[in-house]
């Protein structure tokens, strides 16, 4: 792992990450805003992004904006809102050729940060509402991405889950908002939560490629100005853990016609990415469902023939575990019982040491394999962001290394069922 | 060992074609952590018949086997071959698609042994009519997948529309009926005609070193025999030029309707620079047409038919070549009917200068950012290779596509009243 160092350094409100990296035919910016997912704010959220990519002050519509970023050697710009933990993040991202490689060779980078920064700090619109007709045909495609999660079985059983799971908690709520929030949401009051999203969320703004690090900072503090009357941030890592106690599981049970049943099944593990416990927990779900040589995998796919797919996660900032399974809607006895016999072997010590070692060997090789791609590498140092703790990469593999069967079992031990969904077929239900 | 050196993009290639008949490329890539190996035979879902190694008579047969035979090589004698690449620290996976086959491992430790595991695993079928029973359980599951999957179906439902004969209208993985026909001796028969090491191309990027890599795959196929290498026949029935079926609708548990607009290539006899041009010239046409900087996409945006779900792609490989355009819609029925309008006023406008250098440039900054991906280069190169194509071609093929190479493809491709073809997937009880 012999990579450069991650140089950080803050800019009026803006923490500033630059890697300089001779890997890449591309230099990449990023930029994650971050505030507490709410009930109130998770649509407006979904929208926002969406909203400023379409027009700024110079480049007033999707269509002149991106002739400007095919001229730039097909630099491209995308949006998008994620959740992580009880976090929701808007995210601009931005790649660009390295004009080393270019015949052309003015510079690409100081253009794309220029447009970047009127991405976000010059939408088009008035000093007090963006554009109307914008964010109107923004809310029609958001109506529309929210009506299709439907579609999509895997994610709709997975969004379902997490509703039904985490009902009282921020979790639950989805990462792209609802329908119902859309009505009340227009150019005006889309401009004040901006305003409120300059001046509170944290800002963590990555650049990555060859490129120098006092360099960037001239660049950023030139064309990130505008942001300098806004306040600094209190850093703010909230990990939102709950100890959660329920004695019995719930079981839900939803009918569509569908050719599949999709079986999703989630746990509460009582442990994040800051616990010590947190690197043991990798290697528990690397054993039991995490890839190809796991438990699930091999009980439920190539002994059983009951599934193509059988595979589980960890949501990091959590603490949840989940398993997902796409099978036969009559087997749902079959494939439930099967998945808690490899959790009680968990539970109860029954793996080898060399499955442990074999997991470690895959999991190192993820880590290296992320670093290799510049979002994967963000991904990772995005991570101690989020967290109070503070986890340098280069000792992620030592602290995998040092983890023993009985931290497993430990970890196992507290990991408790709270819910499973299964969505199945209706042609299949009269042969139960 | 030959070696290629491209000074504008920093590469060099290193390639031999080894006694057997196994062409082996190298790539080295400093500074990755990861190397990523595939070992690719020319055979996918389209060679359904064909004259089996060492026989007379052509062959037909059951659909999916393609995919079915590269579930199955997974195993081994002695277990599961997942479970050797997870203990050398590697990801294995594999994929089928019309004219390919390819296994693939990525790992950042133990190379050498990886590289070993992929050539031997491949190099070795073993299949009993147990785990062939066994696969058809996971590979029903598969297809159920798809079949539920809205996108997928919309995709094969047009390819359908657009090919009578062809069979690039089969899905890749079959149905649930024909994978059953599946037998052992079928998948021997189907192994030894089309993996023989001539019909195959071996592909290493990473960070690597290229004489020791060749050295290591160099003997490793010196220690094994294989028989002379025959010429493969293939047959496959004569396609009509024009589409099949020009309008499909399938009605799905779904909320939001799909439309794909597809043109069928009527002379899809290229190979080499020809198909090469023509292929960046059919994307950069459609770039030009439906890219997010055309005022198509914007009009389509603005009247409410599209989202950031919209897109294009081309296929073209010897035999078959079609286009594809479109994405989720509310007004799907409306949305091929202005697809429709707009390639045809298209091909009646002239094209500008300045719209093709705006296009031209973007395609070659996408190239050099999927530069960044092993993945992209193994598998792009290889099926390059497959149709005597160069990879590192493009770049300079994309800038010489000149006003006069797009004005022959438009008017080649793009025909409205005959190579135009639209599927429809619309929500269930409307």
């Amino acid at each position: 792992m012999k990579e450069n160092a991650l140089k950080t350094f803050s800019v009026g409100p803006l923490n500033v990450h630059v890697l300089p990296s001779t890997t890449y035919k591309t230099n990449t910016i990023l930029l994650h805003m971050r505030s507490p997912l709410t009930q109130e704010t998770v649509t407006k959220r979904a929208l926002l992004p969406y909203v400023l990519q379409n027009g700024t002050k110079d480049y007033p519509s999707r269509q002149e904006l991106r002739q400007y970023l095919d001229e730039l050697y097909g630099a491209t710009l995308n949006v998008d809102v994620t959740k992580k933990g009880e976090h929701h993040i808007m995210t601009l991202r931005m790649e660009v050729a390295n004009e080393k490689f270019l015949s052309d060779r003015r510079s690409l980078l100081e253009r794309a940060l220029e447009l970047f920064s009127s991405v976000l700090l010059s939408p088009k619109g008035t000093d007090r509402a963006f554009d109307s007709s914008i964010v109107e045909g923004e809310k029609r495609t958001l109506k529309q991405k929210l009506a299709s999660v439907y579609d999509d079985k895997m994610r709709y059983a997975n969004k379902r889950l997490t509703e039904e799971m985490c009902e009282n908690e921020p979790f639950g709520l989805f990462v792209l908002g609802n329908e119902e929030d859309l009505p009340s949401i227009n150019e005006t009051t889309l401009y004040e939560y901006y305003k409120e999203v300059l001046a509170k969320d944290q800002f963590d703004l990555y650049i990555i490629g060859d490129v120098n690090d006092n360099e960037m900072k001239k660049l950023i503090e030139k064309h990130f100005d505008l942001l300098s009357s806004f306040p600094k941030r209190e850093s703010s890592s909230t990990t939102t853990i709950q100890e959660y106690f329920k004695k019995d599981h719930r079981e839900i049970v939803e009918e569509q016609d569908v050719q599949q049943g999709k079986l999703h099944i989630g746990y509460r593990t009582q442990l994040t990415y800051g616990d010590d416990d947190y690197f043991a927990l990798q290697l528990f779900n690397g054993v039991f469902g995490g890839f190809s040589h796991s438990k699930l995998f091999i009980n439920v796919r190539e002994k059983a023939s009951l599934a193509y797919y059988a595979a589980s996660r960890v949501e990091s900032h959590k603490g949840l575990l989940i398993v997902m399974s796409g099978i036969e809607s009559n087997k749902y006895n079959e494939a439930t019982k099967i998945i808690f016999e490899q959790m009680d072997d968990m539970k109860a010590g029954k793996f080898t040491e060399e499955d442990l070692e074999q997991t470690k060997a895959v999991l190192k090789n993820q880590l290296l394999e992320t670093m290799d791609v510049p979002r994967g590498r963000i991904e990772l140092e995005y991570h101690n962001q989020l967290s109070t703790k503070n986890r340098p990469l280069d000792h992620w593999i030592e602290e995998l290394d040092k983890i023993k069967k009985e931290d497993i079992v430990r970890v196992a031990n507290k990991i408790q069922l709270d819910t499973v969904y299964f969505l199945k077929g209706k042609e299949e239900s009269s042969n139960e | 060992m030959n070696k290629v050196k491209f000074e504008q993009l920093q590469e060099t290639l290193y390639y031999e074609e080894l006694p057997n008949g196994l062409q082996v490329y190298v790539l080295p890539k400093a500074g990755f952590n990861k190397t990523f190996a595939t070992f690719t035979t020319k055979y996918g879902s389209i060679d359904n018949t064909f004259t089996p190694l060492g026989k007379q008579e052509k062959f037909k047969v059951p659909d999916g086997i393609a995919h079915f035979l590269e579930h199955k090589l997974f195993e081994d004698e002695d277990g599961d071959v997942f479970q050797l690449f997870s203990k050398q620290g590697a990801s294995a996976n594999a994929f089928t698609s019309f004219t390919r086959t390819a296994y693939l491992f990525s790992s950042t430790m133990n190379v050498k042994e990886n590289l070993e595991t992929l050539l031997n695993f491949v190099q070795k079928p073993y299949f009993t009519d147990e785990s062939v029973e066994k696969e058809k359980g996971i590979i029903e599951q598969e297809i159920k997948m798809y079949e539920d999957n809205p996108d997928w179906r919309n995709y094969f439902g047009l390819i359908a529309n657009l090919f009578e004969k062809h069979p690039v209208k089969i899905d890749i993985a079959g149905t649930v009926e024909s994978i059953h026909e599946i037998t052992k001796e079928m998948l021997y028969t189907c192994y030894e005609t089309f993996y023989h090491p001539s019909n195959m191309v071996f592909f290493v990027v990473g960070n690597i070193n290229p004489e020791q890599t060749m050295t290591f795959i160099r003997e490793n196929q010196g220690a094994k025999e294989f028989s002379e290498p025959e010429k493969i026949e293939r047959f496959f029935e004569e396609e009509p030029k024009e589409v099949f079926k020009k309008e499909e609708k399938i009605p799905m548990n779904v909320n939001t309707g799909k439309c794909l607009v597809g043109f069928k290539d009527r002379e899809p006899d290229k190979q080499g620079k020809d198909l090469l041009k023509h292929e960046l010239s059919i994307q950069l046409l459609l770039e030009i047409m439906f890219g997010q900087s055309s005022k198509n996409y914007q009009i389509l945006y603005d009247e409410g038919l599209i989202d950031d779900s919209f897109s294009f792609d081309y296929s073209g490989e010897s035999g078959f070549g079609f286009s594809v355009i479109g994405g989720d819609s509310d007004k799907p029925e409306r949305l091929g009917e202005r697809l429709k309008e707009m390639v045809k006023a298209f091909t009646e406008d002239s094209l500008t200068e300045k719209l093709i250098e705006g296009v031209r440039k973007k395609k070659i900054g996408y190239f050099l950012r999927a530069l960044n991906s092993p993945e992209y280069i193994a598998n792009q190169f290889t099926r390059y290779r497959f149709n005597d194509m160069d990879l590192f071609d493009v770049i300079p093929v994309l800038e010489s596509i000149n006003n006069n190479d797009l004005e022959v493809a438009l008017r080649e491709h793009f025909v409205v009243d005959t190579q135009m073809s639209q599927c429809i997937i619309t929500p269930k009880g409307e």
